[in-house]
């Protein structure tokens, strides 16, 4: 069976889906559950002190026994704050170590800041964490990224959340080309067919959130991304056509045609 | 009594105060929580055993939704 094996587990489905942005607890789990994504990723914040005591926690909602709970390291923009966030999230998921690194370098475009993130991903790693590195689609940084020993590497479609899509196939292509490690288009995924395309590309796994939580209608889209997803990787693995530029290849037989009754008149 | 930051907030507690009896004053217990003392993690099994001091800084963690 064709799986995604991340640091020699394998896992089914390889469409991974955020959490945040959805109207409540249960779109965010009739959203995962229709998605078939068993990696979902979680933000780590300060608890609410004295408010709400009773109010269920996400992870009430999204068992960490069914799901592999991914936490990331959103909002931190030095290579410090996400070591020491992952940290906490180890602790806080009973030394479950599969984590997602981010460091942002801008507020505005939320691009990595590739020299902090390269630091940090050097810091976990030495520390045993199994860092899967959102990056820029810079085909080196994505190989200094691996040689450090991260084992995924996730380079963006996309700014996070503009639903642009892929905006540079080629690098894409590159970092698929020289990865020996997962390759996961994570962010600025938008619709469907950016999820196929990015299949078809060669790469191992999509992350999405905002597709699906900002579609009119998540669950639904959520269904629709589970689709692309699969149907992106059976025409990779189908080998397709070549391109023929500007050249026809009939699908019908060219001989035995019947005579023509008349030539390009009208009756 | 000793004076604690909690995320970012000033709170006072009646001492002695172990970690534990802070997560039960604040409505923690048995929630999946992680916690910072002054920049350091304080494992959960270390929740009975350590006494806050007056000056703490705390972070007090937990999952939310995010992508």
């Amino acid at each position: 069976m064709d799986q995604l094996v991340i640091a020699g587990k394998p896992y089914s489905s390889r469409l991974l889906v955020g959490t945040g942005k959805y109207k409540d607890f249960a779109q965010t789990r009739e959203a995962i559950e229709a998605s078939g994504a068993q990696i979902v990723t979680v933000a780590i914040r300060r608890t609410n002190i004295g408010q709400n005591p009773g109010e269920p926690n996400l992870l009430d909602v999204l068992a960490p026994q069914r799901y592999t709970i991914l936490p990331n390291t959103a909002g931190c923009y030095s290579a410090q704050d996400a070591v020491r966030i992952l940290r906490l999230a180890r602790e806080l998921l009973d030394g479950h170590d599969l984590v997602k690194l981010e460091v942002l370098g801008d507020p505005r475009t939320l691009y990595p800041n590739m020299v902090e993130t390269l630091a940090a991903a050097q810091t976990l790693v030495k520390e045993g964490f199994k860092v899967m590195v959102y990056t820029s689609d810079d085909p080196i940084l994505a190989r200094q990224l691996e040689q450090i020993g991260c084992v995924a590497v996730m380079p963006l479609a996309s700014l996070i959340g503009s639903g642009m899509g892929i905006i540079n196939p080629w690098n894409l292509q590159i970092i698929i080309d020289n990865a020996t490690v997962p390759v996961l288009v994570d962010a600025g995924v938008g619709t469907a067919s950016d999820a196929a395309i990015a299949m078809e590309l060669g790469c191992d796994g999509v992350l999405m959130n905002t597709a699906i939580a900002a579609a009119r209608d998540p669950v639904l889209m959520a269904s629709a991304m589970k689709k692309a997803v699969q149907a992106g990787r059976e025409a990779f693995l189908a080998g397709r056509m070549p391109k023929n530029l500007y050249t026809a290849s009939a699908s019908s037989p060219t001989g035995g045609v019947i005579a023509s009754a008349s030539h390009g008149n009208a009756a | 009594m000793i004076g604690l930051i909690i995320n970012g907030q000033p709170r006072s507690f009646p001492a002695p105060l172990k970690v534990a009896g802070l997560i039960e004053q604040l409505e923690l217990r048995g929630k999946r929580i992680a916690l910072e003392r002054n920049g350091e993690i304080v494992p959960r099994g270390q929740f009975g055993l350590q006494e806050l001091n007056d000056g703490d800084t705390l972070e007090i963690v937990v999952a939310v939704g995010g992508g």
